[in-house]
């Protein structure tokens, strides 16, 4: 939790401070270029907001962000934006292809449309936060960050999740938590079915106090006592290496 | 495995009817009832056991009245090897073309990891970090450094890949192509679980398909995020297992990889079920010369480089792998037993001190230890246990696998010498033969003798 709220802080520095805005159309501009200006060429002082338009479903957008910076692109992006993002704001105001800020270290990423495949894959911190629904995988290989979904998410989502929270505010499709490790989920919706090691648990106050953060960073009003958790049963931890029922 | 015990007619108990069985040796049998007791298959590390055609089966044809050597001891024979000079605007420049195999810190202890990257650094070679993340010890004391993105992406970190020289997409590897990693719960200490995210004494079994990407068309694509996160700056290596090698090559290159590495069933692991060490996967010199062939179907060759790994253990191993095509090799069981795997003794304070009773405390003796999966390495490698690692220190380490690397290029240059070349990338095929009929085969090189290639019309 207190990742989070550290988060909020930052965001404020980064919103409250600057009110430049640097445009990036990319019909005009490669992607190349833009990530080269986020990358070695932002102002030192006085960061900008950056705008990119006309994304048109390109591929690794602000990827690799490594600055408290606003990044706002409008339209449907490709693959891996906002790929290992650190410390940057990015809102995507569309659609996201595969690997939505997989791998993401800190910072926000927020798609108001809808997520493809693996969204948040891996991510080790920051939030992410899809308004629509995502789709297959979301999640997986989670370690650490925090993921909000405003809709539901597809099959095998967070399959081998090791630490993290994802907060779904409609339903999972099959297998949903396969081979869990620590990271938590909560899910407001039906779940088709729960993966191997996947298990309901009862929820505590904790657990209602961390939705409810969670929902209201994220700008969702849903009552977390709906929320259903579900965590590892621990089973596969371990295995008989050892070969202990030998005879 | 039980010892093969032979009993001459004269010692035979009269009476007693010993016929073995060819299918059901004794160690066959000895599996069988392993596994009737435990249930469970056995896991081991290092790689494949059984006898494989490999480069023993090639020899060199040196110069002659027909080829003209140079002077051995005196004239220059250039050892410098580039590495990702397709589209990285910071290629990597080798003093020398072996380079040290990708291994784990979580594997192999810290210790080890420092030893190897101060032994790379003096000798002008890469070395690479593992599934597991990158050590401050591996970053500080290694020059150049291939950071490696894996399937199960464990400490991961965007900084690392800026700090790399060069990234590593593993799509799998040769002791066990199709498989993930594996690191038994008596490795996973506080420092290695901390860095994998996992909880400690867990045991691991990571994913053997990475999370973000599925099949070659999204490999281009991922390729391309990792070059802009780097800024174009960095090679990126991808690494298969050899399988599909012909079609894996072609399809890495049209993914956009720099640097192909193919690791052939020989190449080691940490921990993995025998029957995949032993069953899954064809042998180096198959894969190599496949690799080779792929791309020169596209022509390729010297614009994406080839680096082969897979039981390279010598001088001659490198000279016979670049003489079939490959621009560099890289070695890690070979880097192991130079620090010390499988020796009687470990040296503390230049003091050699008996270790053999804790082989055998782990089943096993002095030149048979597989067993890395344990984390009891006897002496001190591959283990995370606080008091063993002590055993292997880094600056012995340090050394040995300098001189380990020292003697290979020494007898790689001997070699090239020896068949007239200034650089040992002037090395060819046409300086090889093969000694077996299975090796010609494979490497599509003439047996020994003859002007037949098997299966070439």
């Amino acid at each position: 939790m207190e990742s989070v709220t550290k988060q909020i802080a930052d965001w404020r520095l980064a919103t409250g401070r600057f009110g430049q805005r640097k445009v990036f159309d990319l019909a005009a501009v490669s992607v190349r270029e833009l990530n080269q200006y986020l990358h070695k060429e932002l102002p030192e002082n006085s960061l900008p907001t950056v705008v990119v338009n006309n994304p048109d479903g390109a591929h690794s957008i602000a990827a690799g962000m490594n600055a408290l910076v606003d990044i706002e692109i409008n339209g449907h992006v490709g693959y891996y934006v906002a790929g290992m993002n650190k410390h940057a704001r990015i809102v995507v105001n569309g659609n996201a292809g595969p690997g939505a800020a997989e791998n993401m270290m800190s910072g926000l990423v927020r798609v108001r449309g809808f997520a493809s495949t693996s969204a948040g894959a891996s991510a080790r911190g920051g939030l992410l936060v899809i308004e629509g629904d995502a789709s297959l995988r979301c999640g997986i290989s989670l370690k650490g960050a925090d993921i909000v979904v405003g809709g539901s998410v597809g099959s095998f989502s967070a399959f081998m999740a090791q630490a993290g929270r994802m907060v779904i505010c409609d339903g999972a499709g099959d297998a949903l938590g396969d081979s869990l490790y620590e990271a938590v989920i909560y899910v407001r919706g039906e779940v088709k079915s729960l993966g191997a090691d996947a298990q309901f648990e009862p929820t505590t106050d904790t657990d209602r106090a961390v939705v409810a953060e969670l929902l209201a960073v994220a700008g969702f009003k849903h009552d977390p006592s709906e929320f259903r958790r579900v965590a590892s049963a621990r089973k596969l931890y371990h295995w008989n290496a050892e070969a202990g029922q030998e005879y | 495995m039980s010892e093969r015990m032979t009993i001459s007619p004269g010692q035979t108990p009269s009476g007693l009817s010993l016929e073995s069985s060819s299918t059901f040796d004794r160690s066959v049998i000895d599996y069988v009832q392993r596994a009737s007791a435990t249930g469970l298959y056995e896991i081991r590390g290092l790689g494949a056991k059984r006898r494989l055609p490999h480069f023993d089966d090639l020899v060199f044809l040196g110069a002659s009245l027909s080829r003209y050597p140079l002077e051995g001891y005196r004239e220059k024979c250039s050892t410098k090897t580039l590495l990702g000079t397709r589209f990285a605007t910071k290629p990597i420049e080798l003093a020398i073309p072996i380079t040290i195999a990708g291994m784990s810190f979580g594997a192999l202890s810290a210790n080890v990891k420092e030893a190897l990257g101060r032994a790379a650094t003096e000798m002008g070679t890469s070395t690479t970090t593992g599934d597991g993340g990158m050590t401050p010890e591996e970053r500080n004391s290694s020059k150049t450094l291939v950071y490696q993105c894996l399937p199960s992406r464990y400490g991961f970190d965007p900084d690392d890949v800026r700090r790399a020289d060069a990234i590593e997409i593993v799509i799998g590897q040769g002791a066990k192509p199709g498989g993930g990693g594996m690191l038994l719960g008596q490795k996973v200490n506080p420092r290695v679980a901390k860095m994998r995210t996992l909880p400690e004494g867990v045991d691991q079994r990571s994913a053997s398909r990475h999370p973000d990407w599925t099949g070659p068309d999204d490999l281009a694509i991922k390729i391309r995020e990792l070059r802009e996160i780097t800024d174009w700056e960095k090679p990126i290596y991808v690494k298969v297992g050899a399988t599909r090698v012909f079609n894996d090559v072609k399809l890495a290159v049209h993914s956009g990889a720099d640097v192909v590495v193919v690791d052939g069933m020989q190449g080691g692991t940490a921990a993995t079920q025998t029957v995949f060490i032993e069953h899954v996967g064809i042998p180096t010199l198959a894969a190599l010369r496949q690799a080779v062939d792929a791309l020169e179907d596209l022509n390729m060759r010297g614009k994406v480089q080839l680096i082969i790994s897979g039981g390279i253990r010598s001088g001659a191993d490198v000279a016979k792998a670049i003489a079939m095509g490959a621009d560099a090799v890289s070695i890690g069981q070979g880097i192991l037993f130079s620090l010390g795997c499988n020796s009687h003794t470990y040296v503390q304070d230049g003091r050699h001190v008996d270790a053999v009773s804790d082989y055998h405390a782990l089943g096993t003796a002095p030149g048979f230890c597989h067993h890395c999966h344990t984390g009891r390495c006897p002496v001190g490698v591959t283990t995370q246990d606080a008091k063993l690692e002590l055993r292997l220190q880094p600056e012995v380490g340090a050394k040995r696998v300098r001189n380990y690397l020292k003697t290979l290029n020494m007898e790689l240059t001997t070699i090239a010498r020896a068949c007239g070349k200034q650089d040992v990338h002037h090395l060819e095929r046409e300086d090889l033969v093969a000694l077996t009929v299975e090796a010609a085969a494979m490497a599509n090189i003439p047996l020994a003798g003859t002007s037949w290639v098997p299966g070439r019309v």
